[in-house]
């Protein structure tokens, strides 16, 4: 390490921030750096209170003495019907995912609709179809919603948000802040497929077989992980920003090193051949049926055989661990036993050039 | 997969490392010219798990990092206009120019689009007849091909409303300004592989034979890397100074004769200005005047403008080896991957980010030590 001269430590824990913006850009919904920043200074300095300032996947709520996980979530995928699914089991799966990585059991779900003039209402039969089936085979019913209609142009076919509740487990509690040193992370399948599928369907890109999002409700999975209580530290379902940022996430909000295998991280061949041609990494792009889970490493055999019992985590494999050194920071053990850091990216990834 | 999973075979990667190491009686100074070398260098960390026999010095070949000021100035007054669809690969569109850069301008109003293809927004302007397309051309001689083809294509079929803003560049003359610097210190070069598929590899025996420095020709998987570098090495030990060809699965030595002609039917070569080196003679591409109906700076106007690089980012020394980013002032403190204040920081692989977060991760480690 004699060739690179030394960094002065101080100057680099604060960094410059973020550069100022009067605009609202793209990259402020990526989930990575932008999209922190536009929350903390825009919505937490205004709205601030302890439920909220948790920023978990769902809000910790008490109400006459129950204690419920409530999480809400917008979706405005382009096409809203992809390979694998569409908007409407997105809009099911994606906010039961985010309740259930709190350990709760959901209990019940709103939907409400912004419909663009215009769209057809056959889609929209397809996305309400979808959203039905979705909810009935979590045994969630939908039990509120709202519909409005916006001037031709002014929404992209439809957009959907959906709020979920659910009731929290006592002995099931993981949560992001409970990394600790000597967990193994675990995911419970392929990565990447979500958002490759997407990109595929909306730049016309032809593979030899269609990519498939990954679009699933993951509760079965929580609840094969349920009689490991508290030995499962934290669930995350690594949606918008993909692996890398998830990771990141907990690494800050549990201030512990995270160590990962970069030919332990499971990318269909499909999708990391896509991925080699768009100039993507895999770790960044988005998922909606997998979790990622930190468990205890006394347990982890007992956690991967739980996951591997159910066919949406047949897949499953532990990518790496926790560690005491570099706090806040992931890192990637590459093939040949280099490494390199994961960071959180500022805004969108952007497909290069060479 | 042939020609691809043998090429990131850990064991072969290893096995490769291990003989540098034993070869090397000192440690030799070497020169990844590309980009895409740069990103599978850091992305594996063989830099690191080389350190002891090589230095490797990540060079201009990066389009993003070496496009001009000047020219990403021009993509964004363009881009701006109401009339203009801006297109380009997606990593152009977070280069700062001046006072902002393409995201920006698209959050203000612009329609900036990212495409995988110059022939994708050759597709988009006749899609879009009432509305102007402009694809920014950025690249070495491996994107040129390409853009020649659109703009070749797009006076074929008669679509006016097509035009490129072009910033191409040329290898041989960087890797001579680099050589002719007085206070080099590269020892010997891998050669951008891909850019050689195209331009074959004659032109690079004058350079190894005047310099006397071995040119190696090399692909982008791990393997490849550790192929050139030990060849580059071998070379270095016996007192050799000789192009070779590690990427012989795709490079010939006379590249590919009908890309090569269609590039020189289309360009013509010209004086260009690096990001942070400065202008280097004849180092660039620019449209032939048979063509300026497509040359966007034409088009819109833009030919004369000029700025000036901000003098504190020292990008230019960078990329020419003579300091490492962490003994630039600005970095780490003005310049940051968010808030970059040249190239090398914008991209994941460019120099200032890499070692950024480099930086950043023993840092972190020395703090965990102390504590």
């Amino acid at each position: 390490m004699t060739a690179r001269p030394a960094v002065n430590a101080a100057q680099l824990s604060c960094p410059a921030p973020v550069e100022a913006t009067d605009h609202v850009q793209l990259g402020h919904g990526s989930g990575g750096k932008l999209s922190a920043q536009l929350v903390a200074q825009h919505f937490l300095s205004q709205f601030g209170n302890p439920a909220l300032a948790q920023l978990g996947d769902a809000s910790v709520v008490s109400v006459g003495g129950a204690e419920l996980a409530i999480s809400t979530d917008s979706f405005v995928v382009h096409p809203l019907e992809f390979p694998g699914g569409n908007i409407g089991s997105l809009a099911v799966h994606g906010t039961l995912n985010d309740v259930a990585m709190m350990g709760a059991r959901p209990a019940c779900l709103t939907a409400g609709f912004v419909l663009e003039e215009g769209l057809s209402l056959s889609v929209l039969d397809r996305v309400i179809g979808e959203m039905t089936r979705a909810a009935r085979a979590a045994g969630v019913p939908i039990v509120a919603g709202d519909t409005k209609v916006v001037d031709r142009g002014k929404a992209d076919g439809l957009y959907i948000n959906t709020t979920g509740v659910g009731l929290l487990d006592a002995e099931f509690r993981p949560s992001p802040d409970r990394a600790r040193d000597g967990d193994a992370i675990l995911v419970s399948g392929p990565v990447a497929r979500h958002g490759m599928a997407i990109m595929a369907a909306r730049e016309g890109l032809a593979f030899e077989s269609a990519i498939t999002s990954d679009t699933a409700c993951l509760m079965p999975l929580v609840d094969a992980l349920r009689p490991l209580g508290a030995d499962v530290h934290v669930l995350r379902d690594p949606t918008r920003g993909g692996v890398a940022s998830t990771l990141n996430e907990i690494a800050v909000a549990s201030s512990v090193g995270v160590e990962i295998d970069e030919g332990a991280l499971p990318v269909p061949g499909d999708v990391r051949a896509a991925c080699e041609m768009l100039g993507l990494d895999p770790l960044y792009v988005a998922n909606e049926g997998v979790m990622v889970v930190f468990v205890s490493g006394e347990r982890a055999a007992e956690a991967l055989r739980a996951l591997r019992s159910h066919p949406l985590g047949a897949e499953a494999v532990r990518i790496g661990h926790v560690v005491a050194a570099h706090p806040r920071l992931v890192a990637l053990r590459t093939a040949l036993g280099g490494t390199r850091v994961v960071d959180l990216l500022p805004g969108d990834q952007l497909p290069r050039i060479c | 997969m042939r020609y691809l999973s043998e090429y990131r075979d850990a064991d072969i990667a290893r096995s490769l490392i291990a003989r540098i190491k034993a070869r090397a009686t000192q440690r030799w100074t070497l020169m990844e010219v590309c980009g895409g070398q740069t990103h599978t260098i850091v992305r594996q960390g063989l830099d690191e798990l080389l350190e002891s026999a090589v230095e490797m010095i990540h060079g201009p070949g990066c389009p993003v990092c070496v496009t001009p000021l000047e020219q990403i100035d021009k993509a964004l007054a363009i881009a701006a206009r109401p009339e203009v669809i801006f297109t380009s690969f997606g990593d152009m569109l977070r280069v700062p120019g001046s006072d902002c850069d393409l995201q920006q301008v698209r959050a203000r109003g612009g329609a900036v689009r990212v495409v995988y293809s110059p022939l994708d927004a050759l597709a988009l302007a006749q899609q879009h007849p009432d509305q102007e397309v402009v694809f920014f051309a950025v690249g070495f001689e491996t994107t040129a091909p390409a853009n020649a083809m659109a703009v070749w294509r797009a006076r074929d079929l008669g679509v006016k409303n097509f035009s490129v803003l072009v910033s191409h560049v040329t290898v041989p003359p960087a890797i001579t300004a680099i050589l002719e610097a007085p206070d080099n210190r590269v020892q010997g070069f891998l050669a951008a592989g891909h850019v050689c598929a195209v331009m074959g590899w004659e032109e690079y025996e004058p350079l190894a034979a005047k310099y006397r420095v071995p040119i190696i020709v090399t692909g982008f998987e791990p393997v490849d890397i550790l192929e050139g570098i030990g060849m580059a090495v071998e070379q270095l030990e016996t007192g050799r100074h000789e192009v070779m060809n590690q990427y012989v699965r795709s490079v010939r030595r006379q590249g590919t004769p009908p890309a090569r002609a269609l590039v020189e039917q289309v360009f013509e070569l010209a004086d260009r200005q690096w990001r942070g080196i400065g202008e280097i003679p004849m180092s660039g591409l620019r449209l032939r005047d048979e063509f300026a109906a497509y040359d966007a700076e034409r088009k819109f106007g833009v030919s004369d403008l000029r700025v000036t690089e901000p003098a504190a980012c020292r990008a230019g020394d960078v990329l020419t080896g003579r300091i490492k980013p962490p003994q630039c002032a600005a970095f780490g403190t003005r310049c940051t991957p968010e808030r970059p204040l040249g190239a090398p920081m914008v991209s994941t692989e460019g120099a200032c980010s890499a070692y950024y977060n480099l930086a950043k991760y023993r840092a972190s480690d020395a703090a965990e030590a102390v504590s």
